[in-house]
């Protein structure tokens, strides 16, 4: 069924503990989508898994791609280097969006437009 | 040995990511508000992208991969138009 | 150069995603995806992009090995405020940071560094006060985060952009 017994030991090992880890960090991530209570509070839960999540995923595709083909399979980082530069695009475009609507709905917190000092 | 505790590792993966696109899909049905609901949309698609990259671990094939690859463009291009709607009421302006 | 050449770091990064993307080295894929890279510098001119200068390139290698640190470092805090584990009395907030960094580059770069690291949060930036307003989920010290972000952060992307 899988192609797992195709493996050499080591890689199997090294794809199992990356994969395992990255899965975790996505689930905490999400769990943290619940566990927060304020919008504000929400929008750093994902950033676990588009970061480490992410990134241990793509290890273990990579190692395990490699070992199966015995040749570098590289092409993994490209999903790197995408969700990297579009994460604080989509997050900063929503939370700004969240921003206008609470501001615009008279909200007490979150900061007014005109900066003061020491406000925050 | 090792490729019994691959296959288990596998299927963990799986059953975690699962469970976060559940998370996700909570806060997507949920709520409270609308900026909540594209949130839990973004952290769907993604744990999603990460579902199908494992599935692609577990299958040896790469086809999984191009898929991942567009998800990631598509979500992207999904989450901005939604927050733009947010913003300003419309799209296409 | 700069004629057949308009954006050399440009060009050298779509040559390079091409090659990724066909996994394959072969003259034939160079030679395809050095036209395209080409192609796509040309068609760029027309938009007239501020070109990026990378004063320092050292610096940048450091940098960006330390932001890897870091975000492996705020991950594992983050992992332990969802799951409970810190302290009770945690309190997340905004805080307003001024900025000397001008160059659009650079305040990309910022803005993708503080994103990236979970835990903060870039949310906008003013260019009429030339301040950043972020949002950090364990807020202790508002001070020491604005000290630590440009520390840490702006001036070495000073160094590099301008």
């Amino acid at each position: 069924m899988t192609h797992a017994a195709e493996l050499p030991g080591w890689a199997a090992l090294l794809t199992a503990l990356f994969l395992l880890l990255g899965a975790a960090l996505a689930f905490t991530g999400s769990v943290g989508l619940l566990r927060f209570r304020t919008f504000y509070e929400r929008v750093h839960a994902p950033t676990l898994g588009t970061t480490l999540g992410l990134g241990c995923v793509l290890i273990a595709s990579m190692i395990a791609f490699s070992a199966l083909q015995s040749r570098p399979v590289l092409h993994e980082v490209l999903i790197a280097i995408c969700v990297t530069v579009t994460t604080p695009i989509t997050l900063m475009l929503l939370t700004r969006a969240a921003l206008y609507r609470d501001r615009r709905e008279g909200s007490d917190y979150v900061p007014t437009r005109a900066p003061r000092p020491n406000d925050h | 040995m090792t490729a019994a505790l691959l296959t288990w590792a596998i299927f963990v993966a799986q059953f975690l990511l699962g469970l976060a696109m559940a998370c996700a899909t909570f806060r997507l049905i949920r709520g409270p508000r609308a900026q909540d609901r594209v949130l839990g949309l973004d952290t769907l698609y993604l744990n999603a992208m990460l579902l199908l990259l494992t599935f692609g671990i577990r299958s040896g094939s790469t086809l999984y991969f191009e898929a991942a690859l567009v998800m990631a463009l598509l979500g992207f291009v999904a989450t901005a138009a939604l927050a733009k709607f947010l913003m300003r009421g419309e799209v296409i302006e | 150069m700069s004629r057949w050449l308009p954006y050399p770091l440009l060009s050298t990064g779509l040559l390079a995603m091409w090659l990724l993307l066909n996994e394959s080295v072969a003259p034939g894929t160079v030679i395809l995806g050095g036209i395209l890279a080409l192609g796509a510098s040309w068609a760029l001119i027309a938009l007239r992009p501020a070109k990026a200068r990378v004063r320092r390139p050292g610096v940048a290698v450091r940098l960006a090995l330390m932001v890897v640190a870091d975000i492996v470092r705020s991950n594992i805090a983050v992992a332990g405020i969802i799951s409970g584990l810190g302290r009770r009395d945690r309190r997340s907030g905004f805080v307003r940071i001024p900025l000397e960094l001008r160059d659009p580059y650079g305040l990309t770069a910022l803005a993708c560094i503080i994103t990236a690291t979970p835990g903060t949060l870039w949310i906008e930036y003013d260019s009429e006060t030339q301040a950043v307003l972020i949002h950090v989920l364990d807020l202790v010290d508002e001070d020491a985060w604005v000290r630590l972000i440009k520390r840490r952060y702006e001036q070495r992307l000073l160094e590099i952009f301008e």
